[in-house]
């Protein structure tokens, strides 16, 4: 198995994650996913690194370094999302009763170990 | 353990449903024990949720800590409770001065010399307020709480809400200290105008132009995201960064707050603050529009 296989497995395994994927920050394609059926990869993939972009150049502006942990928050669910080394970032989609703090200690510690 | 603190923590021990905790509480706020007084008063809110004595208690406590968003609630349950409450009022007052509301600290004082034209404190205060805009200090929080302090303005209503940092107690107003973040909050319109309130870069500039602009594209880009994904409306997004932590929140569909604050404060609990700041934000947005 891949690191990003792998990567993606732990964090499917927590509770209320309905899929992830690691995709690249810069052009929003899929690099890898793993992902319940009814999702659409290649949409949350591109909504994702987008969000992702704009966040980053806001706390830019604001002094800020790029962030490390984002969490877009609906009241039926959410989008979570780890910008990692080389431009990639491991994106998660959770239920309203995911595990979140799980969901985000297992994303971070998966995306770091991904060169 | 003083003699009073033994027989009241006695007392309550024999009738655990007795009100001994409000004296209980007020003896050990005002020897410093204040995570102690803090425990006996949340018991006290627990056993009686509709006793505005004890949200007073609680507000008193908490404003020693440094907790200011949480003293303001306190106050206003124990204002829901007992709207002729005359230290609630006193005390969310002294909270709109702290945030350089004079205005609103004003109203507040004024109700409360409404209800009670012979407090005497309360007209001294009106009157420093009016006279030099000096801090006034509440007259329930100890001395190390009521000293002057320099907020930041105009900074939104919400800001009311947002504790203030140790920094700006001591009158630091930079956004940067010892390499952290402080704090900024700035509500934002849907097209990426600032509405009010500032983000300061660590060089101390003001960024929030910059920010504001901006922060528009992304209210639009989680909007998208959230109808495209299935994910209902959206309700916050939380980004952490090694300088700090930020919420955004949209108050009404056309705006959006956003709150900066170094990431010694939790994420979870910056999102409370958060929160409480945008239902401050639609309050503000409601008189100004």
């Amino acid at each position: 198995m891949s690191e990003a296989q792998a990567a993606l497995q732990r964090v499917t395994q927590v509770p209320g994650i309905r899929g992830s994927l690691l995709i690249s920050a810069s052009d929003g394609l899929v690099v890898a996913e793993r992902l319940m059926d009814g999702i659409d990869g290649r949409a949350v993939a591109a909504l994702a690194a987008s969000l992702v972009q704009r966040l980053d150049r806001a706390t830019n502006h604001a002094g800020m370094r790029a962030p490390t942990f984002v969490h877009l928050r609906g009241d039926k669910g959410s989008v979570l999302a780890a910008p990692g080394r080389s431009d990639l970032v491991l994106v998660a989609v959770a239920g309203v009763d995911a595990n979140l703090g799980m969901a985000r200690v297992q994303m971070l510690d998966a995306v770091g170990r991904l060169v | 353990m003083t003699d009073d603190i033994k027989t009241l923590t006695a007392r309550l021990a024999d009738e655990p449903s007795s009100l001994a905790f409000l004296d209980l509480g007020e003896a050990l706020r005002q020897r410093g024990q204040l995570e102690a007084a803090y425990k006996v008063a949340r018991g006290g809110v627990a056993r009686y949720p509709t006793l505005a004595d004890a949200h007073d208690l609680l507000a008193r406590i908490l404003g020693d800590q440094g907790d200011l968003a949480g003293a303001f609630d306190a106050w206003a349950d124990a204002l829901r409770f007992d709207p002729m409450r005359i230290g609630a009022l006193k005390g969310i007052a002294f909270l709109y001065f702290k945030a350089g509301d004079v205005a609103a600290a004003l109203e507040n004082l004024r109700r409360a010399a409404e209800i009670d034209p012979d407090d005497q404190s309360v007209r001294q205060a009106l009157e420093r307020i009016r006279n030099n805009s000096q801090p006034v200090a509440s007259p329930e929080t100890s001395p190390a709480q009521s000293a002057p302090v320099a907020v930041e303005a105009p900074l939104v209503q919400a800001v009311h809400s947002i504790p203030v940092p140790a920094a700006a107690s001591n009158g630091a107003h930079g956004p940067e200290k010892n390499g952290q973040l402080e704090q900024g909050i700035m509500l934002v319109d849907g097209n990426g105008l600032r509405l009010n309130g500032t983000v300061l870069s660590p060089s101390n500039q003001d960024v929030g132009d910059l920010v504001a602009a901006e922060l528009a594209g992304v209210s639009k880009e989680a909007a998208r995201t959230s109808r495209l994904l299935g994910l209902g409306t959206w309700q916050a997004i939380a980004v952490e960064s090694p300088e700090g932590n930020v919420f955004l929140v949209p108050p009404t569909p056309d705006t959006l707050l956003l709150t900066v604050r170094d990431s010694s404060l939790p994420l979870a609990r910056l999102g409370l603050v958060a929160e409480r700041a945008a239902r401050e934000a639609r309050e503000w947005l409601t008189r100004h529009t």
